[in-house]
């Protein structure tokens, strides 16, 4: 058989968007069980995408959430531009959160968003430049 | 087991081919073809939404009949406490249980003990600290069809419990075939009903091989005949079950019961999908157990009732309200303990998750249908407005993907695409051949 091109879908967000929030996230999860992965690893895809999208509208200006779905794995890449994160490995720590008080009094920004998608793929990697942005890019196997 | 028995089913007749139901189903399950509604086995959750919304009346449930009773030794009616509901307070629970006997039964058990033993089974799981959280109740067989169909991930967080009416199914059963000395299987035990999805759960049950009920009689369908032998004179069979049990009927009544800290009760289908989308996504963590039931209001609000909710539930408040004042135990729960056989802890199957949104078994395939779903999708014109048969422009894309259906399925389309051929025939028949085009003098 042809080696196949995935299953390509792509969302834009807004910062401070958050009637929108989760929507890409639902959108991936949804094309996920009509290709028939495993739920557990549709849920890891999830929440992966959950938080990165979170991250997006909590900390940057806008951005772009891909997913690229294919027979053997799906890879999340999400581009934002923002003011991207001073030390990323204190942000790295489960906790740790940047998130001003508006935004944690919404529940949100709790410092488990980053933890939790190193926890949830089995490729992780982050990529920021102070002022720019920041590119994450995690690869999950099914 | 009957692996595709649905209790929800179509009266062709009265069907007119609308598409109500096709919006309303939550697991987008329907579809209208040759003007009549089908139903995708695999998707029904057996919710009731299509019955509830169909103007025609078209949707029924599949239920047992009283006249069923003949065919067992002794038969035990198993009413809901959502049937206490449709009398006024003031009609003791005494006199509707003695009515059920009036009605042809030997025996009432009431589900509220059943759900009285579940209660304490949930308060003793939830001290455990190795469960999923937020623990989820499973007494709403379509909730747990929905988690089977769209949230197979959250079935781990469901609790490994039977619902109410098939504890007090077993129990019933049990302690009649002791008591009697007839054989179980010679007992027919009735659940009273307000719920299609119940009926389902007793030919197909969720997390048992068997389930103990014989069968499920719609409370509309008894209610007339109820209500002409209630009466006040009559109290012989007296009530066991407290109003801890009793509240399990209204959204909210099950949290209350079990009484732990961070619970949440949320009743409605919609408003359960939206729920459990966040769970999914790993909120509400804190939460340590969800009520979710998918009628509105909770088993009040039943598809099988014969009563409106609201007069319902203002009938149940003041019934609890009442046996509240009225109870010197101060709403303690009869017993404390229960057995591993009343509740059946023993023999549970696991609950399955049902791949019924999944576009093919080959994920390949899966994936060139969804190429052709979203190229489709945009040529579409997206009304939704489901005149196609299909519930909305997303879902006729998957079906013309799956090969069920046509693009010119679509109204829109297909007027398009008649204008256009309408163009190009006057196009044409303006251009006659050479020799019979008299007006045409062009000078060569």
């Amino acid at each position: 058989m042809p080696l196949r091109q995935g299953v390509i879908l792509e969302f834009e967000l807004e910062g401070s968007d958050f009637n929108g929030a989760g929507e890409a996230s639902s959108k991936i999860k949804r094309t996920l069980q009509q290709l028939g992965i495993r739920h557990e690893i549709i849920r890891r895809i999830a929440i992966s995408a959950y938080e990165a999208e979170m991250n997006v509208i909590i900390h940057a200006y806008r951005g772009v959430v891909k997913a690229a779905i294919y027979q053997d794995r799906t890879e999340l890449t999400v581009q934002d531009e923002g003011p991207g994160i001073a030390d990323i490995e204190l942000a790295m720590k489960e906790g740790y959160s940047t998130a001003p008080a508006h935004i944690r009094e919404l529940g949100f920004g709790a410092g488990m968003g980053l933890p939790n998608m190193v926890r949830c793929t089995d490729k992780f990697d982050i990529k920021t430049e102070a002022g720019v942005g920041t590119r994450l890019s995690m690869t999950i196997y099914h | 087991m009957e692996e595709h028995f649905h209790s929800v089913r179509l009266t062709t007749d009265r069907c007119q081919g609308c598409v109500s139901c096709t919006k309303r189903c939550p697991t987008e399950a329907i579809r209208i073809r040759g003007g009549k509604a089908q139903i995708i086995s695999l998707r029904c959750i057996d919710c009731g939404e299509c019955i509830r919304h169909c103007p025609c009346r078209a949707k029924a449930a599949l239920t047992d009949d009283l006249a069923d009773l003949k065919n067992f030794q002794y038969n035990i009616a198993l009413p809901a406490p959502s049937l206490y509901g449709h009398f006024s307070a003031d009609i003791p629970v005494d006199a509707i249980l003695s009515g059920l006997i009036n009605l042809g039964f030997d025996d009432v058990f009431e589900v509220a003990q059943g759900a009285e033993i579940v209660t304490l089974a949930i308060r003793d799981y939830l001290k455990r600290p190795d469960i999923i959280r937020p623990a989820i109740s499973s007494a709403c067989p379509a909730v747990v069809r929905l988690i089977q169909v769209k949230f197979p991930e959250l079935i781990d967080h469901l609790v490994p419990f039977d619902a109410p009416v098939e504890v007090a199914a077993r129990i019933a059963r049990a302690e009649a075939a002791k008591a009697l000395g007839i054989e179980a299987d010679k007992i027919g035990v009735w659940f009273i009903t307000p719920c299609p999805a119940k009926m389902t759960a007793v030919r197909r049950p969720l997390g048992s091989e068997k389930s103990n009920i014989t069968g499920a009689i719609a409370i509309n369908k008894i209610f007339n005949d109820l209500l002409k032998v209630v009466t006040a004179d009559n109290q012989l069979v007296k009530s066991k079950a407290s109003w801890v049990g009793v509240g399990w009927a209204v959204s909210g009544g099950e949290t209350s019961a079990i009484d732990a800290e961070n619970m949440l009760a949320v009743n409605d289908i919609q408003n359960v999908i939206d729920v459990l989308e966040q769970v999914a996504l790993g909120k509400l963590k804190e939460v340590d157990y969800i009520e979710v039931l998918a009628c509105a209001g909770g088993c009040i609000g039943g598809a099988l009732t014969a009563e409106n909710r609201h007069v319902i539930e203002f009938n149940m408040k003041k019934r609890i309200k009442k046996k509240k004042s009225l109870d010197p135990t101060a709403g303690r729960l009869p017993r404390e303990t229960y057995t591993d056989f009343e509740l059946g802890s023993a023999g549970r199957r696991a609950i399955e998750p049902i791949p019924a949104l999944r576009l093919d078994e080959d994920i390949a395939k899966a994936m060139s249908k969804i190429e052709i779903m979203d190229k489709t999708l945009k040529t579409l014109p997206g009304l939704d407005c489901g005149s196609c048969g299909s519930p909305n422009c997303k879902a006729l894309a998957e079906d013309i993907a799956q090969g069920l259906a046509n693009k010119t399925d679509c109204v829109f389309i297909l007027r398009k695409r008649t204008r256009d051929l309408a163009f190009a025939m006057v196009d044409l028949a303006v251009k006659l051949p050479p020799p019979l085009d008299k007006d045409h003098n062009d000078d060569y």
